[in-house]
């Protein structure tokens, strides 16, 4: 029994084939409608989150089977001082795998340890959230064609970011790709990711405080939103938040082939005028995720569909 | 400095020029040496020496051949009130003698022990040990030549000064 935790808890060949078993579901949906009759799956949200629960429900209906849990800590245990580990010795009881996201940072590695099903980490604060990295890889390698060789741009909120984390870390394992993190200095990514994971393994990146400058250079630019719920002081919120905005003129400036990729929901920093842009993958990305996460639980619970 | 019950005036002995200082010898505990100059009194902290109600001697910028000078520390106590892991910790670079009945019974070679469990907090208010206290500190060495430790949880990287 394998949980999902970090995005390092996959190999890139495991990442490879959920892909290519994602792209296959996609393809072919049908084939697939029965594939987890009879087992069911929990979703433990802790935080609120509509599109990465829906998702996942979404992501298990599709496949045959049901779910259950809960969309907030207020409808838990939690309430009552349950432990999380305590509430997954229970689910275990009740369903065949587990998505759980919660607002502290290791509470599902804790629930893996004490678990007898699956665990997916549906994010966890500002740390992991590894079937968004899958979502934001199997949309690239679809639509891009490759995941080596590209120049992403990461625009925003780096510093709380857990998406932009977990999305690093899986593309230095593809060759030649450059990062250009572009965000206010109060947002910058985390010393440990520029001294232990890119300075340390050679990975060219720059960081910029103008989006416009570096616009012209991208394959990939990943916005993100400025998460209020990670700030302890709302002025710095309020300061930051429309720190950056994508409209159609500066779309202008980019390559005609860039994709703008975002974990959504959006917020301010990308205008409503930027839909219409083919090179905005952002909804599509939603759909990914969704096969993703299937070919994720049909993994995880062994299921193969011949 | 002494803590008291420390006889002084028996066999061990640093020298520092013309200046003699005698502490005297244990039954049974350990006595850490080539302690970095200076770090001793942290040391003395971080063992939760303080705490101890046994005989505790430190002795600062004694005359160390090797280091030019150095900080010990003896500590006369039960040889299993301690975790090795927390004296490869604290100054891996010291020497440590376990002393029972009066003589030396091993001297552990420290290292940065791999894994730390409830030795350091994580002081991340957003990791998961800052509401269930139940769960054991475990912090995980992910850079020797640092000697960074991370929390196993939230993988926050530990500060000196976060002590």
């Amino acid at each position: 029994m394998k949980s999902v935790i970090s995005p390092l808890d996959l190999s890139v060949e495991e990442i490879n084939e959920l892909m290519e078993l994602g792209s296959e579901i996609k393809a072919r949906p049908e084939k697939y409608s029965h594939a987890c009759d009879g087992k069911i799956l929990a979703t433990l949200f802790y935080e609120p989150s509509t599109r990465t629960r829906l998702s996942f429900e979404a992501a298990m209906l599709h496949l045959g089977g049901k779910t259950l849990g809960f969309a907030t800590a207020d409808s838990s245990s939690a309430t009552k001082g349950e432990t999380v580990a305590d509430t997954i010795k229970v689910i275990s009881k009740f369903a065949d795998i587990c998505a759980m996201r919660h607002p502290k940072e290791g509470a599902p590695q804790v629930a893996a340890a004490n678990s007898t099903i699956p665990v997916i980490n549906a994010g966890d604060g500002g740390h992991h959230h590894p079937t968004q990295t899958l979502t934001d890889l199997f949309t690239i390698k679809s639509l891009k064609g490759r995941l080596d060789n590209l120049v992403v741009g990461f625009c925003g909120d780096l510093k709380f970011g857990r998406t932009v984390h977990s999305l690093i870390r899986a593309l230095i394992n593809y060759p030649n790709v450059r990062f250009i993190f572009i965000s206010p200095k109060e947002l910058r990514i985390p010393d440990y990711i520029r001294n232990d994971w890119l300075l340390r393994n050679d990975i060219p990146f720059e960081e910029v405080t103008k989006l416009e400058e570096i616009l012209p250079t991208l394959d990939i630019l990943y916005m993100t939103r400025v998460q209020r719920e990670r700030f302890f002081n709302e002025e710095d919120y309020v300061r930051l938040k429309d720190f950056y905005i994508l409209d159609k003129k500066k779309m202008d400036l980019a390559r005609e082939d860039m994709l703008v990729l975002h974990p959504l929901p959006r917020v301010n920093e990308i205008s409503v005028e930027v839909d219409k842009d083919p090179r905005a993958v952002y909804f599509e990305q939603v759909e990914y995720g969704m096969y993703i996460r299937m070919a994720l639980i049909l993994k995880l619970l062994e299921i193969n569909v011949e | 400095m002494w803590s008291k019950g420390v006889e002084s005036m028996a066999e061990n002995e640093i020298k520092q020029g013309e200046y003699k200082l005698h502490v005297g010898k244990i039954e049974e505990g350990f006595v850490i040496d080539h302690i970095q100059p200076g770090r001793g009194m942290k040391i003395y902290r971080d063992l939760g020496l303080d705490k101890l109600d046994c005989c505790v001697a430190i002795i600062r910028n004694a005359y160390s051949r090797k280091m030019g000078k150095k900080d010990m520390i003896k500590v006369e106590c039960p040889i299993d009130q301690f975790n090795m892991d927390f004296f490869g910790y604290v100054d891996h670079t010291a020497t440590i003698d376990v002393i029972k009945n009066g003589e030396i019974i091993s001297k552990p070679h420290l290292e940065l022990p791999k894994k730390l469990t409830n030795v350091i907090r994580c002081h991340n208010p957003r990791c998961i040990t800052s509401t269930e206290q139940q769960l054991d500190q475990v912090f995980v060495l992910t850079d020797p030549e640092n000697g960074t430790y991370r929390c196993k949880y939230c993988e926050t990287a530990y500060r000196d000064d976060d002590k």
